[in-house]
């Protein structure tokens, strides 16, 4: 695909021709598909074309952006804010944002795989820069003057003779000033211009948030609004066969009991009450059949003989000549399916008043899953709003969409009422999308002078992607129990560097030889779909791993090793960054109770360059480790807001310590089993060690997202942490006492 | 049994009138509008809902409305007074110590606990008491930060 053809799509677009059109499509060598081209138009401009489709100023001079991307947690909106605001030369503080609003503003598809500053970004960038010139051409022939006698200071136009006037008052003179197509002609700022990118910002979105200013969903209250929850079968699939609303209906507050096909609700005039009538018509509900879920305890086994699909992702140097193999090294490493863990509950508020449906939701796409509510409820597009508004922390694909159709079927049965829907805590960790389970075979031959002249990969996975609005089906849990013939959308191939399960699967060092297959599992006995990083963790995993064994059958030390397969000199960055940092012995002898460990990788092939370190203490006696330090360094290309790409490093280190250390979604042949936060424990404080995060700015490159490149990285050095003071590699996740105690009796 | 009750919250004397057993975060949140505690599990095991209750850091989700009559409730909502934000709350917003900002409730009110029985306590006192507050984005160690800073504060 060439860059012209790519230009004019969005990614969910290029995403849903490539499910389509491409059975199987790989690169052997990553491209840079994702990245900005200067002065090319951005991906966005393609769908809003109008200028004040993006910005517009009032008369009081507040400078109104319009982004499709939407706050997660991840502090998207500030950075965006500040690209406007330099290039507009206003203050941070004169800029509201409104996002992920199919109402009123543009379509960017889904805020996922840290492409938020990559897209949006560019869009606001060039943009502002188009709006700043707009208004210095106005003020130049409303003035008479030139417009090289013209400078902005803080959205005030001055003139070279002391003449003022704002952005607003201009505005308010001309309503129309803005109302034109956005064009890539006017250059924004060069990077040595920049006085407020680059430098750390004041998160605007935190302070109502540690004020309790009722920015969140959760705290929506509209006037007359009703409160709703929704029943799930006890077992995945099941078939309702026996239900009686009346006794139900009769209960204190109960305005509305929905059953549809095997789809339960209630609503009620208060929450408790639509709590308690939850619980009554689970009681009273009867159920029949549904999924049999694969024994977790052999999952690795069962899920080798799931039907599969067999992609050949990566096959280079097959007809190379390469040195002699002196050693063969084998291994296997796997993951359990994990969960997003979100603190908070799915929620949505849903409307459906004189025709039309509005939907209150935190999802990540908020256009995709208009397309879906209005299929599923029957309504024509047009008569159905999404608006994004924030919730918990959002690492993938949550249960938000899936409660956003359960508030709508609720919302239809008591119009005019506004609905609360809240899932409770079981309903989030059993009926939300959870992160597959993968097993990952690496095998490589090493020539005698110890480097690595065959490489060759499989990866085992469901599919990481089953969100609103891909083709094939409707991806609502609601819909499927509807009995109207709703189905999952068939796994979504997405070509690398991307990747759905094979995302960073092929090695990012340089290999002379490789073989990478992609065994994509069309069985899906249990619900998967999107957690940070998609397969980019688990595979990022499998090979840095593995780099350490291969390092070891080398002799060679880790850190060495790898810099001989590494010629991109911002990857040797980031490893030598690291490497001082923790002042790496080179030849540090084993103890048998400290252990250090390294990885490396850049995500996706094409994104941030990560390397992490962590240094963990093993307690022989009760095989319990615990981690004493972390150092990571970071390259993310130019840097928006150095603090917050600071703190989504650190947040991508603790929770990849995490998922390597504790976290498994456990279930039973018939159901989910964690169900709370008991049966799925996550780190907590005192399991925290100090982390140092070294960020290397490099301005002159094109913003990268920094969402997610620290999580594998970290989970792998983990791991390799433990193996060193353990002596031998652990290759099975999570890294639990009892794998420590097994590995040491071997 | 469905009644009315006399609360003391942040400072003002209110009625409710609800079931007496209906967990407190929901009259919290519904019947007086409080944006501060937050439902995350209704388990009492993530520390998203906590207020004070006579300065004890208390799990809103998992206790009876009516086990609130005769006490003083704090929630976040009225951790500020008078416009002058608590020193945990300025300490926060310095240090950036929250990313999604969802459990953020339950950490300066559990840590608005500690401060009130130790004015100042070690890292691995604060490490200790906010251990049962689960946050996901991974900001721990600037909460940790955040908390010291605030028990260094003079206006504490």
């Amino acid at each position: 695909m060439s860059r012209s053809q790519n230009r004019g799509t969005t990614r969910r677009d290029f995403l849903v021709s490539a499910g389509i059109l491409v059975a199987s499509f790989s690169l052997s060598r990553p491209t840079a598909m994702a990245q900005i081209v200067e002065g090319a138009a951005p991906i966005s401009f393609a769908k809003t074309k109008r200028l004040d489709g993006w910005i517009r100023i009032s008369a009081d001079n507040v400078v109104t952006i319009f982004t499709g991307k939407a706050e997660l947690g991840q502090g998207i909106l500030t950075a965006l804010a500040q690209i406007a605001a330099e290039e507009l030369d206003v203050g941070v503080e004169m800029i509201r944002v409104i996002s992920a609003d199919t109402s009123r503003g543009p379509d960017e598809g889904y805020t996922y795989g840290s492409q938020s500053i990559e897209q949006s970004g560019s869009a606001l960038r060039i943009a502002s820069a188009q709006a700043r010139a707009v208004f210095v051409a106005a003020a130049s022939s409303y003035w008479s003057i030139d417009a090289r006698a013209i400078t902005i200071d803080k959205g005030v136009i001055v003139a070279a003779d002391g003449r003022r006037i704002t952005y607003g008052a201009l505005a308010a003179q001309d309503k129309d000033l803005l109302s034109r197509d956005v064009t890539s002609s006017i250059r924004p700022k060069s990077t040595d211009e920049y006085r407020i990118v680059g430098r750390s910002t004041a998160r605007i979105d935190l302070p109502d948030k540690i004020l309790a200013k009722g920015v969140f969903l959760q705290d929506m209250r509209q006037p007359g609004m009703v409160f709703g929850r929704v029943i799930r079968p006890p077992t995945p699939g099941a078939k309702l066969v026996g239900f009686d609303p009346s006794a139900v209906r009769a209960m204190p507050g109960v305005l509305s009991v929905v059953h549809i096909g095997s789809f339960l609700g209630v609503v009620a005039e208060r929450e408790e009450q639509a709590i308690r009538a939850s619980d009554a018509v689970r009681a009273n509900a009867r159920w029949e059949g549904g999924e049999k879920l694969p024994n977790e305890n052999e999952l690795a086994a069962e899920l080798l003989r799931f039907a599969k699909e067999d992609l050949i992702v990566a096959q280079t140097g097959r007809t190379t000549q390469t040195a002699p193999i002196a050693h063969w090294v084998e291994a296997t490493y796997t993951r359990p399916y994990l969960s997003q863990g979100s603190i908070g509950p799915s929620c949505a508020v849903a409307r459906f008043s004189a025709g039309r449906l509005t939907v209150w939701s935190h999802t990540q796409g908020a256009f995709p899953l208009r397309a879906d509510l209005a299929k599923v409820v029957g309504l024509p597009v047009n008569l159905v709003d999404v608006v994004h508004v924030q919730a918990s922390g959002c690492y993938g694909h949550n249960g938000a969409d899936d409660a956003a159709l359960d508030a709508a079927l609720l919302a239809l049965s008591v119009e005019g009422r506004p609905v609360k829907l809240q899932w409770m805590r079981d309903d989030e960790f059993a009926w939300s999308p959870i992160s597959p389970a993968m097993v990952m075979s690496a095998k490589a031959g090493l020539s005698a002078e110890g480097r690595i002249v065959d490489w060759s990969y499989d990866v085992w996975s469901n599919t990481h992607a089953t969100r609103p609005g891909q083709p094939g089906g409707t991806n609502l849990l609601a819909a499927w129990y509807l009995n109207k013939g709703y189905t999952v959308s068939p796994p979504l191939h997405i070509p690398q560097p991307f990747g759905n399960g094979d995302r960073n699967a092929v090695p990012c060092y340089d290999l002379p030889r490789v073989n990478i297959a992609h065994h994509v599992l069309t069985a899906m006995p249990i619900r998967t779909g999107s957690l940070r990083t998609l397969g980019g963790h688990s595979n990022i995993l499998a090979i840095e791993c593995f780099m350490d064994e291969l390092a070891a059958v080398a002799g060679e030390d880790p850190i060495a090793f790898r810099l001989k397969h590494l010629t991109d000199v911002r990857a040797k960055a980031v490893v030598e960054a690291v490497r001082s940092a923790t002042g790496w012995p080179v030849d540090r002898k084993r103890d048998g109770k400290t252990g250090r460990g390294f990885a490396y990788a850049r995500y996706k092939n094409i994104s941030t360059y990560a390397a992490v370190a962590v240094e963990v203490e093993l307690d022989r006696t009760t095989c319990n480790v615990t981690v004493k330090k972390v150092h990571a360094a970071v390259d993310v290309g130019r840097v928006i807001n150095p603090d917050g790409v600071k703190s989504q490093s650190e947040g991508g280190i603790v929770q990849g310590i995490s998922w390597a250390m504790k976290e498994r979604m456990r279930f039973s042949q018939h159901k989910i089993t964690s169900t709370d936060w008991s049966t799925y424990p996550i780190i907590t404080f005192d399991e925290i060690p100090q982390i140092d995060v070294v960020v290397l700015d490099r301005p002159k490159e094109p913003s990268l997202g920094a969402g997610e490149g620290t999580i594998g990285p970290a989970s792998a050095a983990f791991m390799n942490a433990v193996a060193d003071a353990v002596g031998r590699p652990i290759r099975d996740l999570p890294i639990t006492s009892e794998r420590i105690r097994d590995a040491l009796r071997i | 049994m469905t009644r009315y009750l006399s609360l003391d919250v942040d400072n003002k004397k209110v009625q409710v009138h609800c079931d007496e057993d209906v967990p407190a975060l929901y009259v919290l949140r519904n019947d007086l509008a409080l944006n501060g505690p937050k439902f995350g599990c209704g388990l009492g095991q993530c520390g998203a809902c906590v207020v004070l209750v006579d300065g004890n850091a208390t799990r809103s989700c998992v206790t009876p409305v009516s086990a609130l009559e005769g006490t003083k409730v704090v929630t976040l909502d009225g951790l500020a007074v008078n416009g002058k934000l608590d020193a945990l709350q300025r300490a926060f917003i310095q240090l950036e110590a929250a990313q999604c900002g969802y459990c953020t409730n339950g950490m300066i009110m559990t840590a608005k606990a500690l401060l009130l029985r130790e004015k100042h306590p070690s890292e691995e006192q604060i490490r200790s008491a906010l251990n049962g507050n689960l946050c996901r984005c991974g900001v721990h160690n600037r909460i940790v930060a955040a908390v010291q800073m605030a028990s260094m504060d003079k206006a504490q």
